[in-house]
């Protein structure tokens, strides 16, 4: 199943990227998005545990994929 | 009650005239501006980027939680995003209420819940040339209130934008 991974601010400076549509096997979780995304070229410069959000709602690690998701990674957020 | 990311400058006057009414004895606004120091660098301006989507849907909700806590319903955010200069109004709050309390605590939720939910990030550019990601919001994936390890400082200035 495919899912599309939305990087903002340092992150995407980390991947060279903003967004990626990502290949994951068939009942993925949110940890199995952030580990792909670990092994991938600057991968090793997000944090651990980023703040994730899938379909713009804040999600867990745990969190189940069902495919097609938009899954956001989160850097520490400066508003206001 | 209304939120609103804008690419253009904010009118502050005209948010007020949209909150204001002649039931309302007070009228509280916040204004966020950019500021020409931060942590001791100078700082010449602040390129705002946002998850479009996901602010807009967490600033709503933010709007509806004061509204439920604190009786306001005449209630207006607007954050502003693209490049700005110092002195210019980053974000904008304002309240109308028939009481002053709830209209000042209603303006002080929405601001510090708005600046650890909403996911909306700053490039701060330096006097020196240099450009870096700020971050202050503290909450992990796991549990709300865990620390999450910001990249490191020269990592982040490194790629920044040019």
């Amino acid at each position: 199943m495919t899912v599309t991974v939305l990087l903002f601010a340092s992150y995407a400076d980390a991947l060279g990227s903003s967004a990626i549509e990502l290949v994951v096997p068939d009942g993925s979780t949110v940890r199995d998005v952030l580990g792909t995304l670990a092994a991938m070229p600057g991968g090793h410069r997000l944090p651990p545990r980023p703040l994730v959000a899938v379909n713009a709602e804040y999600a867990t690690a745990a969190t189940t994929l069902r495919g097609g998701e938009e899954v956001a990674v989160i850097p520490p957020v400066a508003g206001g | 009650m209304r939120v609103a990311l804008v690419d253009r400058p904010i009118d502050v006057a005209a948010l007020i005239s949209e909150v204001s009414n002649e039931s309302c004895g007070a009228a509280t606004v916040f204004l966020g501006c950019v500021r020409n120091v931060n942590d001791g660098r100078g700082v010449t301006g602040i390129e705002y980027s946002a998850y479009r989507r996901m602010a807009e849907r967490e600033m709503t909700a933010i709007a509806a939680e004061a509204q439920a806590k604190f009786g306001v319903s005449r209630l207006v955010v607007e954050h502003r995003l693209g490049t700005l200069g110092l002195g210019d109004v980053s974000v904008a709050i304002a309240v109308a209420h028939p009481r002053r309390a709830p209209a000042l605590d209603a303006n002080r939720y929405v601001i510090e819940e708005l600046k650890q939910r909403v996911p909306i990030w700053k490039l701060e550019h330096y006097a020196d040339g240099s450009r870096e990601w700020v971050g202050q919001g503290t909450r992990s994936i796991e549990h709300g209130g865990a620390e999450v390890e910001p990249l490191p400082a020269a990592a982040a200035t490194e790629h920044s934008r040019p």
